[in-house]
């Protein structure tokens, strides 16, 4: 490394010559040597310019930085300084000047603020959740005196783009769940000679639960992270504000539809993965039980009580209405940033899976004491 | 006016941009030396801004070169690419500041990217280049939404002087502003440009900005760019130059600018 300073004198008179390459792309080496000069500098100190290439003017910073850090030292520049030097110190006086009016408020970051704080925010967070709820269902009620307010054209769209363009992904998934279902339980149901079961296990399986729990995973990933990516985009935009200044109701023109659509689409998606379901496991009876068509179907009807079909159809709209509200939600939170929009978007995804399963849950319960 | 160089920093020949039928750029040339403050005018959707896409290299073009300090900017490696960006510094319409990061972090980015620094000296340079655009030293640990126009555009030229460029690219660097702070700010780009020995390529549809800044400037006229001296276009006789330069606002903007 080559020197770019060299310090001599003592006894309150210092000279600094400056030399060798000053450029912008020498920063890195010039602050290591700027750092290693002594801290005790104190008297008249002449900084001397005139070996110094193409002076830059980060370095030229750093070394005034460094040396107005010593306050008992009056500096003289000479050897032709670079014409920013000037402008650099005007600079420098201007900043220290702002610097001693600045002033620290306490920050509540211990232990108590903390959590004070959580709490609060907490708080908030609940109203404005249960505020927004109490917004989309006034939009709703204003509809029953005024259809137009439903947007017919936006729901039909919605419906197309959370439903039947998923239709391929939920039936192939349903199928495979459901083809797996049946071969581990025609594995263990062999052993007892209770082959036929099999189709009990299907049907009851997948109508009751796996159909509509899959479907309603498949749409959370699919159309809730959707939702909140399109609102929280147009919230980066303002667009809502938009609206807003329009005087239109962004819940009534971007959520409400939007929710709609998926109560909609989340139970025909279901009848479509249950359908797939059913399919899957007679296919795999047929290849590994040898069960022929018709009897599969004749067990099928003396496995499947009434209910069993409308216990898992039942809980699709509630779904649906969980992760419509979630997404849609979580994209009117968007503010500011493009990682905010991605954070949110994450949440609504993670936070709808998370409420499908604890309502799913409720549900069983539910069923089992009304003997559903 | 200051002492402009014969050497052509930035030299676009023949650009020829189309999108589907529509043809924005038409052989296009363009020729802007060191020194020199050139502004690029022409009304809305003349295709400014897809020329300063073409000469940052972020569109190839159809047809013709584009060479910044003699290098061709569609024809370069990696490692090239790498070390001629960090000769020029470009501001974007809506600052493009970070939303993330601090504006600090902002200012910090290509340092970081591009030299190996210490963390106060990291600092020492944010804290330069804020004062150096007029920011007070508390936007420093500021967010992007948190900052006014105006200071987002300072702090984008902020973060386009970081590396030292000698050349600046400015897009539309007073639009949206209120008239004081684009005042403002043509005095600060003024300042800047005679400390620093600048050379600046500016797109601007503000006159008054044209008028206090600029040396030369350039017109985008049916994919084609006719380039002068102001006077020398605001004597031109063609009259679509003549419709922009002594329209009722342009008139205003020239007063101020010859008494």
């Amino acid at each position: 490394m080559t020197n770019v300073l060299a310090l001599e004198g003592g006894d309150d008179v210092w000279r600094l010559n400056l030399k060798g390459d000053w450029s912008p792309q020498a920063l890195p080496q010039i602050e290591q040597q700027l750092a290693i000069l002594p801290a005790t500098l104190a008297g008249d100190l002449t900084c001397d310019w005139s070996e110094a290439a193409a002076p830059g003017i980060g370095p030229t910073w750093a070394l005034l930085a460094r040396i107005s850090a010593a306050d008992r030292l009056s500096v003289r520049h000479v050897g032709g300084p670079p014409r920013h030097l000037q402008f650099l110190r005007d600079l420098q006086v201007g900043r220290s000047a702002g610097a001693a009016a600045q002033h620290t408020q306490p920050d509540g970051s211990g232990p108590v603020g903390k959590l004070g704080r959580w709490a609060l925010w907490q708080g908030a967070e609940a109203r404005a959740a249960v505020g927004f709820f109490g917004r989309i269902v006034a939009v709703i009620g204003e509809a029953f005196g005024k259809p137009r307010a439903l947007r017919l054209s936006s729901l039909v769209r919605h419906i197309y783009e959370t439903g039947v363009t998923a239709i391929p992904i939920v039936a192939l998934i349903a199928f495979l769940v459901s083809v797996i279902v049946a071969y581990l339980g025609a594995q263990q149901l062999a052993r007892f000679g209770a082959d036929i079961f099999v189709v009990d296990l299907i049907a009851i399986a997948m109508l009751r639960e796996m159909g509509v729990l899959l479907t309603a995973i498949i749409v959370a990933g699919r159309s809730g992270s959707a939702f909140a990516a399109e609102i929280g985009v147009m919230q980066l935009n303002e667009e809502t504000d938009a609206l807003r200044a329009m005087g239109l109701n962004p819940i009534e023109l971007l959520v409400v539809p939007r929710l709609l659509a998926l109560v909609i689409a989340l139970p025909l998606l279901t009848v479509v993965a249950d359908a797939m379901g059913l399919a899957g496991g007679a296919l795999l009876s047929y290849w590994q039980l040898q069960i022929p068509w018709p009897q599969f179907a004749s067990r099928l009807h003396e496995a499947l009580a009434p209910t069993t079909f409308w216990a898992g159809l039942v809980k699709a709209p509630v779904f649906a209405l969980l992760i419509g509200s979630v997404g849609a939600y979580r994209g009117m939170q968007v503010r500011d940033s493009a990682r905010e929009l991605g954070r949110l978007t994450t949440l609504a995804v993670v936070q709808s899976i998370f409420l499908v399963i604890l309502a799913d849950a409720i549900f069983a319960v539910v069923f089992v004491h009304l003997d559903f | 006016m200051e002492a402009v160089g014969a050497e052509a920093v930035v030299r676009v020949c023949g650009l020829v941009n189309r999108f589907g039928g529509q043809i924005v750029h038409d052989r296009l040339d363009l020729e802007v030396r060191a020194g020199e403050i050139f502004g690029v005018v022409g009304g809305s959707g003349s295709g400014k801004s897809v020329l300063l896409r073409s000469i940052l290299g972020l569109k190839s073009p159809d047809a013709g070169t584009v060479e910044i300090y003699g290098r061709d900017v569609n024809r370069l490696s990696r490692a090239e690419r790498g070390a001629l960006v960090q000769r020029f510094g470009v501001t974007f319409q809506n600052g493009a500041l970070i939303s993330s990061l601090s504006v600090a972090e902002n200012i910090q980015l290509p340092l970081r990217e591009y030299r190996r620094l210490r963390e106060d000296t990291l600092a020492a340079l944010a804290a330069l280049y804020l004062s150096m655009v007029g920011l007070p030293a508390d936007t420093a640990a500021k967010y992007p939404a948190q900052l006014s126009g105006g200071m987002i555009k300072r702090a984008a030229l902020a973060r386009a002087l970081a590396l030292e460029p000698k050349l600046l690219f400015l897009d539309e660097p007073t639009a949206g502003l209120d008239p004081i702070s684009a005042a403002a700010f043509d005095q600060l780009l003024l300042y800047l440009h005679s400390q620093l020995a600048l050379t600046v390529v500016m797109i601007t549809h503000d006159l008054d900005t044209l008028f206090r800044t600029c040396s030369r400037a350039g017109v985008i006229i049916d994919g084609r760019m006719i380039s002068d001296t102001l006077e020398g276009l605001v004597e031109s006789s063609n009259p679509r130059i003549q419709a922009f330069f002594h329209g009722p606002r342009a008139r205003a903007a020239e007063k101020e600018r010859y008494g």
